[in-house]
């Protein structure tokens, strides 16, 4: 057949299953550590566990970041620490979801839920301010009416963070070095390459110890 | 008139206030038979690739997407029509208008189905049967080319300019393959008209599948003519006027809106009307068995049948044209012309003549197998011999 090979090759096609994803619809699963809109977390007891402290903005490469800290007010503070972020601004127009920004944070107080799928009509959209990116009192993220919530992509908001080694050790890894989150508690480590843990160095119980 | 009235039972009676209405009526019968299997083409053309990748196609626009193309023409509708500075405006505004004409009156000879009476009027179920019949057919094409030619050059544009250039040699080009091809048809029939080119391939038991209709007597022509044809309507494989790669878009790059809606009308319209000669030349037409569950010279069979028939065809051959679409690759454009100057035309052209013999071997009661033999061998040294003084690829550069 030669040169008509391909007509057979086109109508057998014809037969098998379709891989199309009826996409608004549905959602195509995403790993769990996939980089989406931020979320600014809390304690389980519902404070802010952002500080101000800026190194999320200093490390942005996109410089999509705005941070102002403030002290927190004696009579009902913000966050735990001394001064908390009054300011919080994530321009997703620039944002290129490097998680470096995850990474920096010393309070774990943003990390990345799995939603990508998110079409602002305006700049002023696009502009995430504290109040939208905070979670609300169940732990989840605000749901902002632009973006398309299915359900599952605020389940594991902090994977990645709670996948990479601790202060950067390697051999912290997998070892719980992080507080608790509202709505979730302390989570267990995000485990997906590694089954056992390696061994700590003797006399050492791990980070924060 | 008489000339094209043909053989149309209508006008045997003079032509009178009645015929008037009834020739309007079937006019826009006709062109709204055109213009809904254009929709209907383009929605089952995107559905048929889609379900060939693996994919759904259009499924938004109505039930299975049926309206998508409603849609789409309605948006193009109402989108902004530029008009380039350099563009000659008489002339860039009439030619979507010429390239559609000459499609839709290709397709008033084709007859869709048998003859049927209104009142005391009979006529045949086809917009016109003049005796020209199928030399209608190859004028109208040729005068769709000027749509695309006068498009790419009104334009005041090189990319159109080029696009045009390409699709008028092109088509000029296949042209003679697609008339050489018909005649190897005429040749059998005897003659022009649609309607007796039909009437020939009638359906008397289901004997007549090999023995009457055209497509095995004529198998060489057949094929011919619908690589001919495909390459003639700018169809992939052979849709050079618009290689997106080389010339972005052909000669309609400067064309928006409703204009540029109308240039692919009238593309489309060009693939049924191709689709729709190549099954009365050879599939017969509107002939096919009938219902025998009903009188045999009933409404059903004398309105229904041969029209689903007739539609039953169409969209077989209609979907061969969406399969090849979506199995071939575009041709280089020197092998496209290598193929019709080099081997279709010179086929085709013997092809004719060896039916011809046939045809006189039979009428003069000589042996007609030990004719066909001789007339086929002939035939095949005579194109050894044409091949083998064709200059190959790169000799004239030897040569000079």
């Amino acid at each position: 057949m030669g040169r008509l090979s391909g007509f057979r090759v086109t109508l057998t096609q014809v037969f098998k299953p379709k891989i199309t994803e009826d996409f608004p619809k549905e959602k195509r699963p995403k790993p769990l550590r996939f980089h989406g809109r931020h979320v600014l977390n809390r304690y389980e007891d519902g404070m802010e566990k952002c500080i101000g402290c800026e190194l999320c903005a200093g490390v942005c490469p996109a410089r999509c970041i705005y941070v102002r800290g403030a002290d927190n007010p004696p009579d009902a503070p913000v966050s735990p620490g001394e001064r908390y972020g009054f300011v919080y601004e994530i321009n997703y127009l620039r944002c290129i979801h490097c998680d470096l920004c995850v990474e920096a944070c010393p309070t774990e107080a943003i990390t990345e839920t799995n939603l990508f799928e998110y079409s602002f009509h305006t700049r002023r959209e696009a502009i995430y301010t504290r109040e939208e990116l905070l979670v609300g009192d169940d732990g989840r993220a605000k749901r902002q009416p632009w973006e398309l919530w299915l359900g599952g992509e605020d389940d594991e908001t902090s994977a990645w963070m709670r996948a990479t080694s601790p202060s950067g050790n390697a051999e912290y890894e997998g070892r719980v070095a992080w507080s608790g989150e509202l709505g979730f508690g302390v989570r267990p480590p995000e485990r997906g390459q590694l089954d056992e843990l390696p061994a700590l160095p003797a006399g050492d119980d791990g980070p924060g110890s | 008139m008489a000339v094209f009235a043909g053989g149309d039972p209508l006008f045997d009676h003079g032509i009178d206030l009645t015929v008037v209405v009834m020739l309007i009526v079937k006019t826009f019968v006709v062109f709204g038979l055109l213009l809904v299997s254009v929709l209907l083409y383009i929605w089952f053309m995107r559905k048929v690739i889609a379900d060939m990748q693996n994919r759904i196609g259009p499924d938004k626009a109505g039930p299975f997407g049926i309206l998508q193309t409603l849609a789409d023409g309605v948006k193009l509708f109402f989108k902004e029509r530029t008009t380039p500075i350099a563009a000659d405006r008489p002339v860039y505004l009439l030619a979507p208008f010429v390239s559609a004409l000459a499609a839709f009156l290709a397709f008033a000879i084709v007859p869709f189905g048998g003859a049927v009476r209104i009142g005391s009027h009979a006529t045949f179920l086809q917009l016109a049967d003049p005796p020209v019949g199928i030399l209608w057919l190859l004028a109208m094409s040729g005068l769709g080319v000027y749509g695309v030619m006068l498009a790419g050059w009104s334009s005041g544009s090189k990319y159109p300019l080029l696009g045009s250039v390409r699709a008028s040699a092109q088509v000029l080009s296949y042209e003679a393959a697609v008339g050489l091809s018909v005649v190897g048809v005429l040749v059998l029939t005897n003659t022009l008209s649609t309607r007796g080119i039909v009437g020939q391939q009638a359906w008397h038991s289901w004997d007549s599948f090999v023995s009457q209709w055209l497509w095995l007597p004529a198998i060489g022509a057949f094929i011919i003519f619908l690589i001919a044809a495909t390459a003639e309507t700018n169809h992939p494989p052979f849709d050079f006027s618009e290689a997106e790669e080389e010339l972005a878009g052909g000669y309609h790059i400067e064309y928006s809106g409703i204009r540029f809606a109308i240039f692919y009308l009238a593309e489309f319209m060009n693939v049924i009307t191709m689709s729709a000669i190549a099954v009365t030349l050879f599939l017969g037409g509107p002939s096919g068995p009938w219902l025998t569950l009903v009188a045999h010279h009933g409404w059903v069979n004398v309105w229904i049948v041969p029209v689903f028939w007739f539609l039953l065809k169409l969209w077989a051959v209609l979907y061969g044209t969406v399969w090849i679409r979506a199995s071939l690759p575009r041709l280089r454009y020197d092998l496209l012309m290598n193929l019709g100057w080099k081997v279709l035309i010179e086929a085709a052209f013997l092809w004719a003549m060896v039916t011809g013999v046939i045809v006189v071997a039979r009428d003069r009661g000589w042996n007609v197998y030990l004719t066909a033999f001789a007339a086929g061998a002939a035939a095949l040294l005579v194109y050894g011999f044409l091949m083998a003084c064709v200059p190959r690829a790169g000799e004239l550069e030897e040569i000079r």
